[in-house]
């Protein structure tokens, strides 16, 4: 039962290492686990690393123990039982990696049934879908696993605690912050050194003091960053709905500090010929000439439009919009795009133009960070 | 075994009790996340005041050094006293000052070590701390002497989550995630700072504050302490219920970030607040 704890969350995505769960035995062992909410509470404090832990957490501890019985006095012994099997012999085989089978799914199926069965409003009991009583289904009863129906939670089992999923929102594939964004743009680094030579002072004293007070001088050079960061944002019509995330994205790239210089510029859609800001209009060629080969391009966009727009030259022009990207990315050939759009719709034929010539990711921390390996 | 069971004006949930008596039965530290304002370092004095123990602080800023938290060797002063005299030159220990852990590490009473916003530091402040936090001693190749610790302190560690924390660090940490706490339980926090607060006018700061944090695209919700904060403000400037429900005095104890605050004006001139 235990074991399968482990196997539960390791199953969830949660990478228990044998640090923690020797740890995590060692806390039952000396009895700090006594009944299913303790243990509940022990497992999250050892096992979780981060409250983008705790959903996850809270799944696999529901598919654990779900359907155990929880008969107070005999739980203390179980578990004592089982610790000692596993110390006795203290190592997985294949055999305990069997997928596990949820009964959560037969729960609900049962719930179905007795919903169907059951015709009027019912109170206490141990059958009926009702208040109180000792049914697995309903509120306020006292039954130690179940599913609960609406209502306040009265007698929180852990393990209906831990199935209303409360730490949802916290997990980490769906949140977004600027902080964990800016986490990851610190992966991109190029650290070499510039500049004058200084003296170091820390150690030219400590060199000073082993040499028995002859003064011997040190001397060091600053590393810096030497990577530019250029930002390109989509600020066209359709990128409206996004405006929150590109918002949030902008705000950590320019709070982001460490890069030799960063600029961000404006296009409608895709490039013809300029990038715009709040000041300035710039022609891209001039802002090619300088750029280099230590800039990094990220293309923030939809690429979603009418493939005339991307694939047709102008009046003025015979450079399509795809030739402006594509020549930016010659020029700094280190460069990605990111799209809000869920990867299921990118199969748009401007968005797949898009994608043959810089690499796409969505815009997404998990995407970001995927994409930065790429720029390093 | 000593147990923690929060203390008159720290008010824990059972979640919180549970962790940290789980860290001092396992002699773990404790890493302590939440929001600002949730009362992360406050939980390291109301253990010490619970446990009547000693507390050591070593509050961390982007500067910091793992070695200073062990000990830190004054060179300066050597060098001076060998070459203008004074002080025993010959006797390195003399100039040798421990750190925060250092100075738990040598009491011979357990004392409880806060070290303060760890994330504030460089991302590779953690893993220097690792074998120390793990042994409770440390190597100092100076003096050639081991310090190890005589009781093992109980060590808490708070984290804004600025910066992701090593993994093999977190492998050897408790965790404990502070939630915001409910209206019911804030009531309990509020409470314990102003016990004489007229009912009717906790309650109608309390409906504000909670409507505030629920709207939508509010860039920094109001934390527990900007609550305390403005609830100081308005008993001393003696705002009426009244007021309070009406004309919302001094939300800018509430809302300091200036986008915030003029949608909130936006709101309220809509009469959507």
């Amino acid at each position: 039962m235990f074991t399968l704890l482990l196997y539960h969350l390791r199953y969830q995505g949660i990478l228990v290492g044998t640090h923690e769960w020797l740890t995590f035995l060692k806390g039952v062992r000396l009895g700090i686990a006594s009944d299913v909410d303790s243990l509940y509470q022990l497992g999250r404090t050892v096992l979780c690393k981060s409250e983008s832990d705790f959903d996850a957490y809270d799944q696999g501890f529901v598919e654990a123990f779900e359907g155990v019985e929880f008969a107070n006095v005999l739980f203390e012994e179980m578990l004592h039982k089982e610790l000692q099997k596993w110390l006795e012999n203290p190592k997985y085989t294949d055999d305990d990696l069997v997928e596990p089978d949820i009964p959560i799914d037969k729960l609900m199926e049962e719930l179905q049934k007795r919903l169907e069965e059951q015709e009027k409003r019912h109170d206490g009991g141990h059958r009926w879908v009702g208040t109180g009583g000792r049914s697995p289904f309903g509120h306020s009863g006292r039954a130690s696993h179940g599913i609960r129906v609406g209502g306040e939670s009265k007698n929180r089992s852990a393990i209906s605690v831990a199935g209303e999923r409360k730490w949802q929102a916290y997990r980490k594939d769906t949140a977004l912050n600027t902080r964990d964004l800016q986490v990851v743009l610190k992966q991109l680094r190029q650290l070499t050194p510039t500049g004058e030579w200084a003296l170091d002072i820390e150690s030219t004293i400590r060199r000073t003091v082993d040499n028995g007070g002859e003064i011997e001088l040190d001397f060091q050079r600053e590393k810096k960053n030497r990577l530019h960061l250029v930002l390109l944002l989509d600020s066209g019509g359709s990128m409206e709905p996004h405006a929150r995330m590109v918002e949030q994205f902008f705000t950590a790239f320019s709070e982001s500090k460490g890069f030799k210089s960063f600029q961000s510029w404006h296009f409608h859609n895709v490039p013809y010929g300029r990038f715009f800001s709040e000041q300035k209009t710039e022609s891209i060629v001039d802002l090619l000439s300088e750029w280099t080969v230590h800039h990094r391009v990220v293309w923030v966009g939809d690429a979603c439009m009418a493939p005339y727009e991307m694939f047709s030259p102008t009046y003025h022009s015979n450079m399509r919009g795809i030739d402006w990207i594509q020549r930016v990315v010659e020029k700094c050939p280190k460069s990605i795009w990111l799209n809000p759009e869920t990867p299921r719709f990118w199969n748009h034929p401007t968005i797949e133009g898009v994608s043959r010539v810089v690499d796409m990711y969505p815009l997404t921390l998990e995407g970001l960070s995927e994409g930065i390996q790429q720029l390093r | 075994m000593q147990r923690f069971t929060g203390t008159q004006d720290y008010i824990a949930d059972d979640a919180l009790l549970a962790d940290v008596n789980a860290a001092i039965v396992l002699e773990k530290p404790l890493l302590v996340r939440g929001e600002p304002g949730t009362g992360k370092t406050m939980l390291a004095e109301s253990i010490a005041k619970a446990l009547n123990k000693r507390l050591i602080r070593w509050h961390v800023k982007s500067t910091t050094k793992a070695q200073e938290g062990l000990y830190t060797y004054d060179v300066v002063q050597r060098l001076n006293d060998s070459r203008f005299g004074g002080g025993d030159v010959g006797n390195i220990s003399h100039y040798i000052k421990m750190g925060p852990l250092g100075e738990a590490f040598s009491s011979t009473e357990q004392v409880i070590v806060l070290i303060d916003e760890i994330d504030k530091a460089d991302i590779e402040f953690p893993n220097d701390l690792l074998r120390e936090l793990d042994e409770m001693a440390f190597y100092i190749p100076e003096t050639n002497k081991t310090v190890s610790a005589i009781k093992r302190p109980i060590v808490l560690i708070t984290s804004n989550a600025e910066k992701e924390l090593p993994d093999a660090f977190l492998r050897r940490c408790l965790f404990h995630y502070i939630e915001f706490p409910s209206p019911e339980r804030m009531r309990q926090i509020v409470n314990a700072h102003h016990p004489d607060l007229d009912i009717e006018l906790l309650q109608v700061a309390m409906d504000t504050f909670y409507r505030l944090r629920q709207v939508d695209g509010l860039r920094k919700a109001p934390s527990s302490s900007e609550l305390l904060d403005w609830l100081s403000v308005l008993v001393r400037m003696g705002a009426s219920v009244e007021d309070v429900r009406t004309k919302m005095p001094l939300l800018s104890a509430l809302i300091k970030r200036e986008q915030d605050v003029a949608l909130i004006k936006q709101l309220r001139a809509r009469r959507r607040f």
